[in-house]
This record gives structure tokens, C-alpha cells and sequence, in this order.
């Protein structure tokens, strides 16, 4: 896999489809690869976080402690970013991610990530945007539960 | 020790001193017929008009009679000649023996010195520093040496001289010789008072000079504070101002010496003009002939040089006594332990029994009580917890009780004798003490565990012939200055105390101590980075590439085979960069060092032979293209430039403006400096981490080629400056790890260097190699003060050296208070175990711990508030229960 390779994969990730290709050049240059076996997980809740992920190839389980073990609440896959929300919030992991299968991902030093989202407000914008999904996902899914929570009382 | 310098010389030297005299006194004869000599050539044989020396010749009694000028001539230069022999001997031997007695004498005064320090108490380390101590030794007495073995020889020597010539001129004319002493008195007067005025210069540049020196010894220890709080300024006034108080005082000194020696030369020249004067008259008057006159002036020419020695002699001796005087005055402290306490030799002391009682036991710190009156008794098998907030003098009860220090009132008495009277064979064999911070020495680890063990030379040391008489020769000479007959050579482990048969190895009962330390990982990874020397050890180096071929097979394992990618001399590595592909081999010494391998002549002409040159040009080219690209826009001190850039911040304009004036295709018009620029940077390219396909396959292999071409065309001269990777060799450069490991780690394996160490220690328990391993981690030199172990590890290394000794008594002060709370529990588990039936006391930090101790002393403000099983004080409102309720 060669760096320019990582460029063109990078700008294929909406997050970083704004950024000036010779910015992308140095995200990829400083990134690191990193391959993971199935059931190799990538952080474990309540770690500090220090990096971010960009999942290049394959899937992973994101996993939350729960009084019964861990369970699944979602699944991420190629292009998607993980591990910010602990160097945004600077809070420990709030969950845990497991390969799936062969996972591939290019790991983001929390100085670099800050780096570009400093210089880069359009990166700010896609963050937001995906925080935002996401926790729209989330109240969904809470409204779910309460009303099921509801209907079985 | 002797109060003033002369007494120390005379008590220590009085014999050499005499012999120097009697063989001073013997060469004079002989020096004045050198003398004679000249005359008798000039009056005999070459003056043609006299006839008065061919006469017999007289020479010590023997008669010579000549009857021709000429073999009278070279007679009398060949016995000339003999003597110049015979002086220059004498001279020589003097001068070397005096310098041979002044050496001896420095030795034992330096030697006396460093024993005392080994003797003071351990408070008054709070008033002298080490910044005061080490210029003492070294180098303030430095110049007593050559003072001493002038001691008495030159005052008895230029004295004689003195006198001889005043008497001869005396004997001319009884005014000429009052004239030539006339100034005496006034310099006798005189320079005494000036000299006395330089002296108390002295003392005071001295002592200025150790505050200096003082000063320095405390930048360097609490440098990190300096930065901290940003005051090098401050210091470097400070430092200023004592640099101009020494100034000050040492100009002061200049005058006055100057003046002095300014009027002694006046004086001394003074003296002619009565000659001539006073003589003249006499001349002119007829009462004092010619003859006499010009014999006198003579005379007075061998008056002057014994006059100005023996002054030069008085402000020397000043000097010496002063310097004598301050050092010796520092190193009598009060309470300093008497020698007997560490000479008795107790060749194995019995071992402690009965109990350790404190009796009223108190020790007072400028007016504070930190020990007040304190009255217990511990069983020599009990474990005993001391708990108390942090003033309540539970560090000075326990270092009291170790005989660390001295009570100031009250007493401690181990098995019913005084703890005070005890030699230090007893104390520091018998019982242990770790301290909060534990001093290492600057020695491998190894030596530090088993620093606990050398007591006395227990067994000769097995020289063969040769170096056996040269150190029966050292030690002759060490006895002859007062030093200590003991060899440091012989072999000073107490095997016994660590439960080992004499001889045998000492690894498996440091390694015991290390366990119950806690500290066997730490040594183990120690062990991993450590290096071998194959030939020395055979053995290991054999077991070692055992491991390399069983990681190998392991790695041969599917989920495996990705973490590392070994070396293989046919294949370029992948995960190496490109100088280590090239060397394949790991440098010794400087020759190939991998930062700068392109710049060595060797590697520059395999690469031209190979056509290599070309290629790694544009591939420097590109680096640098990319480079450029990515990091022209940080800012300079970004730490990107550290961490990824191939070029630093500072060089980075200058690689700018060297691509704006070539480009890629015309390199060949590059200058040697700008070459040399390129050429450099693709060395450092790793490609599976940098992933700048700047090295494609077919420079690979041509990468591979000059591979060989290194190999084979390597100077003799360089042969040893590379061991190069061989599968089937251990590679006596490379750590045991690489050696194993024998490849690289593979750059994109997700946790690759947890999961390899994993699988090391796998490989290293299957085949038993884990006690070797720690072994080589006892090689490991901890650096100054054992600054390359962590906190953690010093005290865990402390801990294990008090154990390995066996003590009857185990002392611990809080030691485990840097390590992590799991840590803290096992140590503390361990040793509870292992001295059950033993004493142990233990200050804690932690006083809920106490509960695992057969009692508990309860510690305020330097008084014994509460004792007994813990189950009985851990009551409400007992003083323990809030101690552990503050925790």
C-alpha cells in the first residue's frame, strides 16, 4: 500500500473530502496502518483515548458494558471514523471496538486530528454532522426502548 | 589525626625524612669537588705558567701523579666527568625518592581522610556537602605532596649552604659579613607579618573556594528545580558574585605576595651596594684587600640563592600548614565513630537473638525532640508495624534502631548489649535496613544486589604469576602508605550469608531475593536488552539461538506469520531501512553508524561499483520533493519534524531552494555537496512504514547486490566495525531480544510488540531460559546513583539486597511508598512470609496495612501513643484508627 494510494482512499471519506489533497498527503503520512485480527479489539472502554480511527477495510463491533456483559449497539465498517469522541471530549473510551473480521484502519494522533480540524472549519462541519447523526440515532433508539419499556410494563 | 602538618610528617616519615638528610649530606662532598675541579684544570693543566698543580694530585686520599699537561687535562675532565655522573645520580635518586615519600604520605593522608568520612555521623552529612568533601581530598591537598618531601631536607640543606658561605665571608672580614646579613633581621621581621596576612587570605579563598565548588555540586543534583523555576539567572549571579569574591581575595593575595617578594629582592640587592660601598671604602682605606673583596662578592653570589629558598621554604611551609590545618578541621566532627567499631573483625557473627529493647530512647534535632523517650521491646521473631503521620519521628526511630544513627539519650539494646557498642560486623550483617530512597552504586545491577554481601576479602583473588607479584607489589606499597592490606581483587562475597555454598553461583538465591522483591520482570526485560559477549559465554549464546529457531517456528504459524519479517539474506526487509538492508549487519563502533552510513567512503564506493549512486539520488530526489510538500507549511517547531520528518526544520529551506534549482532529470550536474545532501536521505526510508514506493523492486535487488558486494570487498581494517546477521550465528552486537527475534517487527500489526514479547517468553519458559535471561539482566549497568532505573526499581533492588543477606533483623522506612499499591501488597505479602519467625519492622505510609503484622507501634509527634496486636487498637477514637481513617 503505497501513501498515495492512502491519499486517494482518504479523499473517498466525506469527513475528508474537503481537505486539500497536500493536507491529506501529511494526515497519511503521519497516520499509522494498522491491522488487526478478528477479535482483536482496537480500545476497551474507559481507556484513555488518545488517536482516532479511520477504518479502511473491514468491520468492527462497537461495544458497551452492560450489568449483563457487553453488548453490540453497533457495527462500523469501511470509511468510518471512530475513537473521537474521546480525544474531542477528552473523556475515557465510552466504548469498546472489536475487529470482526481482518480490519484495517489508519490510526490519527490526537494532535494531528486537533491540527486539522483547527485549520480546516469544512472538517469541523463533517464532525458536527456526524455527532449529530448519531445522536439522533441514539434518541431514536432510547425512544424505542422507552416505549417498549412501556408497553411491556 | 595530627593538629598540624610537621607533626603528621615527622610521625608518619621521620625515617625517610633522615635518610633524605643523610643522603643529601653524602652527595655534598662530592658536589663540592665538582666545584674544585673547573679551578684545577684552569690553574693546572691549562695555564702554562704555573707549575704549582703538576705537582701530586690528591683526589679522596688517592695520589695521582702526572707528569704531562695533556693526560693530567683528560685526567682531570674524565674525573670531572664522573662526577657530573655521580651528582646527576645523586640528585636524581633524591628527587625521585623524596617524590616517592611525598606521594606515600599524600596516599595516607587522602586515605586517613576518606576513612573518616566512612566514620562521621550520619548528621553532620547535613552540614558538610559532598560539593566540600571531594575538593578537600582531591585537590586542596594536592600540593602537600611536594611540600613534604621538602619538609626537612630543604630547610637543614639550603640551611647548611647558608651558613657555609656566611662563615666563609665571615672568615674574609667579619664587617663584610655583618653587612651581608644587615636586611635579615628586617625580613625576618617583616615577612612573617605580610605572610601572615596572605595566610588568613588563604583560609578565606580556601573556604570561598568550597562554597564554590559547594555551589556547583548543588546546580548539577537539583538542576531539574533550576529550570522548573526558571532561575539560571539567579544562579548564574550567584555564581558571579562568588567567582568575584575569589577574585577579590586572590588579588589581594597577588599584592601581598608581590610586595613580599618585591622587598625581599630590594633587600637581597640592597646588600651589594654595602659591599661595594662599605667594602670600597675599606679597599681605598687599606684595611681589607682587593682579593678579599672580590672573594666575598663571590661568596655572597652562593649567599643569595639559599636565602631566597629558605624564604620561598617559609611561604610554602605557611601554605601547606594552612591547607593541612582546614582540611584536617573539617574531618573531626563531633560524635565521629570510633575506629574499633568497624576494625573489630568479627569473622562470623553469631546470630542475633533474644529482643531489641528501647530504653527511654530520645533524640533531639536542633532543641526538637523527634525521638522523645520512647520505651518498647520487639521479639527478635516478631513483625512489628511503626505507624504515625509523617512527623512522627517514625524515619529517626527506625534509623536508631538500625544504628544508623545515635540516640542523644536513652538507649537500644539488641539481645541485652548496647546497640551503640555493636561493631558494624554485627549491625550491617546482622540486620538490614531500606531507606525511602536507596542509593545505588554505578555498577551493573548485579553488583548492587549482592553489594550486601561484601563484607571483608574472604578469598584471595587467582592472579596468574605475573599479575600476582604486581599486585603483591600494590598491596606492599599500600601497606607502606598506611593503607589497607585488604585486596579489592579477592573475592569478597559472603557466600554464606546468602545461604550458598562458597563459590558456587550466587544467581539462584539473587534471584529468590529478586522474586520476593517483585523484581523479577523488570529484570527479565533488563536480561532482554542486554548483550552477551558469545565467546565468554558459549553457552548462553547457544540457548539463545535455540530460542531463534523455536520464534521462528512459532512464527511459521498463520495468525502469526505477519508480525515479524526476519532477515534473510536474499531478501530486502521490508520493515528495515534501506542502510540496514545494505549493512545487513548491526555496526560496532562508529564506522558504519546507521545516521550516517552514506557518508562512509566503503559503502560510497559499493555503491558506485553496484550503480547504485544514480538511483538512490533520485530517490533522495523524491524524498525530498515529498518532504517539502508536506512539512514546508508547519511551523518550525512542530513536532511533526521530530517524529516523521527525514529533514529537519532548520535544513528544510535549504533542501527547498536545492529543488527549485535541479530537477529530477539533470542530477548528474549536481555539485558534491548537494549529492551528498540527496544521498543521505533515502538511508533512513523504511518502506513498509513510509510507504513512499521510492524503493521499487528492481532497486531492491540491485540493494541486495551491494549487500554482497559490502560483505565481500569490506576492508580488513573494518572487518570488526560490523557483525553482520547470520541465521545460524548470535550476533554478540545485538541484544538478546534482536537475537531472538532475529528479524524486524512488522510495521502495521496492530499491538505486533506486545504479542512478540508474549511470544518470547513462551519460547524463553519452553526452553528453560528465563533464569538466563535475568542473569544478563544482572549485567545491566544502572548508571549514576542508579539513574537508569526507575524510582520503582531502585527500591525494589534495595529491598532485594537487604533480603539476599539473610538478616536476623529486616528494617524497612517507608520503601515501598513510590511503588504502585499491587506492587506494594505483594512486597509486603512476600516478606511477611519470609521472615516469619524473624524480626521485621516496617514503617508504613499505608497504616491500614498493619493489620497483617503481629504488632503495631503507634507513632505522634515523636512519642509512643499506642502498641499492641492490631485487633486490640483498632478500636474507635484509638489513634490508629484515625491515622487509617486520614489514609
Amino acid at each position: 500500500m503505497t501513501l498515495q494510494e492512502d491519499v486517494e482512499l482518504l479523499r473517498n471519506i466525506p469527513l475528508f473530502a474537503k481537505i486539500e489533497p497536500s493536507k491529506l498527503k501529511l494526515l497519511a503520512f503521519t497516520a499509522q496502518r494498522l491491522t488487526y485480527n478478528a477479535g482483536d479489539s482496537l480500545f476497551h472502554q474507559g481507556d484513555e483515548g488518545d488517536s482516532a480511527y479511520i477504518i479502511v477495510d473491514g468491520d468492527a463491533d462497537v461495544l458497551v458494558d452492560s450489568p449483563t456483559g457487553p453488548i453490540t449497539v453497533a457495527t462500523v465498517g469501511k470509511n468510518d471514523f471512530v475513537g473521537e469522541i474521546a480525544i474531542l471530549c477528552d473523556v475515557p473510551r465510552t466504548a469498546t471496538i472489536t475487529a470482526k473480521t481482518t480490519l484495517t484502519t489508519m490510526r490519527i494522533s490526537k494532535e494531528l486530528f486537533f491540527q486539522l480540524v483547527c485549520q480546516f472549519p469544512q472538517m469541523s462541519i463533517e464532525i458536527m454532522r456526524e455527532l449529530a447523526r448519531r445522536l439522533e440515532v441514539t434518541t431514536r433508539q432510547l425512544q424505542e426502548a422507552l416505549s417498549k419499556a412501556e408497553a411491556a410494563r | 589525626m595530627e593538629r598540624s602538618v610537621f607533626k603528621f610528617i615527622y610521625n608518619y616519615s621521620k625515617t625517610q625524612q633522615f635518610f633524605i638528610l643523610l643522603i643529601t649530606a653524602i652527595s655534598l662532598p662530592f658536589y663540592y669537588v665538582s666545584l674544585d675541579i673547573p679551578k684545577k684544570i684552569v690553574n693546572g693543566a691549562l695555564d702554562p705558567g704555573s707549575k704549582s698543580y703538576l705537582g701530586p694530585l690528591e683526589f679522596f686520599g688517592v695520589e695521582i701523579v702526572q707528569l704531562d699537561r695533556l693526560p693530567l687535562l683528560f685526567t682531570l675532565a674524565g674525573i670531572f666527568l664522573v662526577l657530573v655522573v655521580i651528582n646527576g645520580g645523586f640528585k636524581y635518586y633524591i628527587n625521585v625518592y623524596r617524590g616517592k615519600l611525598g606521594e606515600r604520605m599524600l596516599r595516607r593522608l587522602r586515605y586517613l581522610l576518606y576513612g573518616r568520612i566512612l566514620r562521621f555521623p550520619l548528621a553532620y552529612f547535613r552540614k558538610v556537602s559532598q560539593g566540600e568533601l571531594i575538593p578537600m581530598i582531591t585537590a586542596e591537598i594536592e600540593p602537600l605532596g611536594g611540600f613534604i618531601g621538602d619538609a626537612f631536607a630543604l630547610p637543614a640543606l639550603q640551611g647548611g649552604l647558608l651558613v657555609t658561605a656566611l662563615i666563609f665571608i665571615m672568615a674574609q672580614d667579619w664587617i663584610m659579613g655583618v653587612a651581608a646579613i644587615a636586611f635579615y633581621p628586617v625580613q625576618m621581621y617583616v615577612i612573617p607579618k605580610l605572610q601572615f596576612r596572605v595566610n588568613m587570605l588563604g583560609k578565606e579563598r580556601v573556604r570561598e573556594v568550597r562554597k564554590l565548588s559547594e555551589r556547583i555540586g548543588e546546580t548539577v543534583s537539583g538542576v531539574q528545580e533550576i529550570h522548573a523555576n526558571d532561575t539560571s539567572k539567579f544562579e548564574l549571579a550567584d555564581f558571579s558574585y562568588r567567582l568575584g569574591r575569589i577574585y577579590d581575595i586572590r588579588y589581594q593575595i597577588y599584592r601581598k605576595k608581590f610586595f613580599m617578594k618585591f622587598l625581599n629582592n630590594f633587600l637581597n640587592q640592597l646588600t651589594p651596594f654595602l659591599f661595594f660601598s662599605i667594602g670600597g671604602y675599606l679597599v681605598i682605606g687599606g684595611s681589607l684587600s682587593l682579593g678579599a673583596l672580590v672573594a666575598v662578592l663571590a661568596a655572597y653570589k652562593d649567599l643569595a640563592p639559599p636565602w631566597k629558598e629558605l624564604l620561598n621554604y617559609y611561604q610554602r611551609q605557611a601554605d601547606a600548614s594552612i591547607k593541612y590545618e582546614q582540611v584536617v578541621s573539617q574531618f573531626d566532627p563531633s560524635g565521629i565513630r570510633p575506629a574499633e567499631q568497624f576494625e573489630a573483625d568479627v569473622d562470623r557473627p553469631e546470630p542475633l537473638s533474644g529482643e531489641l529493647a528501647a530504653a527511654n530512647l530520645s533524640l533531639t534535632d536542633d532543641d526538637v525532640k523527634v525521638v522523645d523517650a520512647m520505651s518498647f521491646t520487639v521479639g527478635l521473631d516478631e513483625r512489628v508495624a511503626v505507624v504515625g503521620a509523617g512527623s512522627s519521628g517514625k524515619e529517626e526511630l527506625l534509623m536508631l534502631l538500625a544504628r544508623l544513627i545515635d540516640p542523644t539519650g536513652g538507649r537500644v539494646t539488641v539481645g541485652g548489649r548496647e546497640s551503640r557498642e555493636l561493631p558494624e560486623a554485627v549491625t550491617g550483617r546482622r540486620m538490614a535496613f531500606v531507606a525511602a530512597n536507596t542509593h545505588l552504586i554505578s555498577a551493573s545491577l548485579g553488583d548492587n544486589l549482592f553489594y550486601g554481601l561484601k563484607h571483608r576479602p574472604l578469598r584471595d583473588a587467582e592472579y596468574n604469576e605475573e599479575d600476582a607479584a604486581e599486585r603483591t607489589a600494590a598491596l606492599a606499597e599500600s601497606a607502606a602508605s598506611g593503607n589497607t592490606p585488604d585486596d579489592v581483587f579477592a573475592d569478597w562475597i559472603d557466600y554464606e550469608s546468602a545461604g550458598v555454598e562458597p563459590g558456587a553461583s550466587l544467581v539462584a538465591a539473587g534471584i529468590r531475593a529478586l522474586g520476593l522483591a517483585e523484581m523479577i520482570d523488570d529484570c527479565y526485560q533488563l536480561g532482554l536488552r542486554g548483550t552477551i559477549d558469545p565467546e565468554k559465554r558459549a553457552d548462553v549464546a547457544e540457548r539463545i539461538l535455540q530460542a531463534r529457531a523455536a520464534l521462528r517456528n512459532r512464527l511459521a504459524e498463520p495468525e502469526l506469520a505477519n508480525l515479524v519479517e526476519q532477515f534473510d539474506v536474499e531478501r530486502y526487509n521490508d520493515n528495515a531501512t534501506v542502510a540496514e538492508n545494505l549493512l545487513f549487519g548491526t555496526p560496532v563502533g562508529d564506522a558504519f553508524d546507521l545516521d550516517h552510513l552514506a557518508d562512509n567512503p566503503h559503502v560510497r564506493s559499493v555503491l558506485d561499483g553496484c550503480g547504485l549512486v544514480e538511483d538512490l539520488l533520485r530517490a533522495g530526489h523524491e524524498v525530498a520533493s515529498t518532504m517539502v510538500e508536506l512539512f514546508s507549511d508547519l511551523p518550525p517547531d512542530h513536532e511533526f519534524f521530530e517524529q516523521f520528518s527525514f529533514i529537519s526544520a532548520d535544513d528544510l529551506p535549504e533542501y527547498k531552494e536545492l529543488l527549485g534549482r535541479v530537477d529530477k532529470d539533470s542530477l548528474d550536474a549536481l555539485n558534491d555537496e548537494d549529492r551528498h545532501r540527496l544521498l543521505s536521505l533515502p538511508f533512513m526510508l523504511i518502506p513498509a512504514r513510509h510507504r513512499l514506493d521510492v524503493i521499487d523492486e528492481p532497486m531492491q535487488a540491485r540493494l541486495l547486490e551491494a549487500r554482497a558486494a559490502f560483505a565481500e570487498t569490506l576492508p580488513d581494517g573494518l572487518r570488526g566495525a560490523v557483525e553482520f546477521f547470520d541465521a545460524e550465528r548470535y550476533n554478540a552486537a545485538s541484544t538478546l531480544q534482536d537475537n531472538i527475534l532475529f528479524g524486524k517487527l512488522a510495521y502495521g500489526q496492530a499491538q505486533a510488540e506486545a504479542r512478540i514479547g508474549g511470544l518470547i517468553s513462551e519460547v524463553i519458559d519452553d526452553l528453560g531460559l528465563r533464569d538466563t535471561v535475568i542473569e544478563v539482566g544482572l549485567d545491566f549497568e544502572v548508571g549514576i546513583a542508579g539513574g537508569r532505573l526507575s524510582s520503582a526499581q531502585r527500591q525494589k533492588l534495595a529491598i532485594a539486597r537487604a533480603v539476599l543477606k539473610r538478616p536476623d533483623m529486616l528494617i524497612i522506612s517507608e520503601a515501598t511508598a513510590t511503588l504502585d499499591g499491587a506492587t506494594q501488597n505483594k512486597i509486603m505479602a512476600n516478606l511477611l512470609e519470609e521472615f516469619k519467625g524473624r524480626a521485621l519492622i516496617w514503617a508504613l505510609h499505608r497504616p491500614s496495612a498493619a493489620s497483617q503484622f503481629d504488632r503495631v507501634i503507634v507513632l505522634r509527634a515523636g512519642r509512643i501513643v499506642e502498641q499492641g496486636e492490631f485487633g486490640e487498637l483498632d478500636q474507635p477514637d484509638s489513634h490508629l484508627t484515625e491515622l487509617i481513617a486520614a489514609e
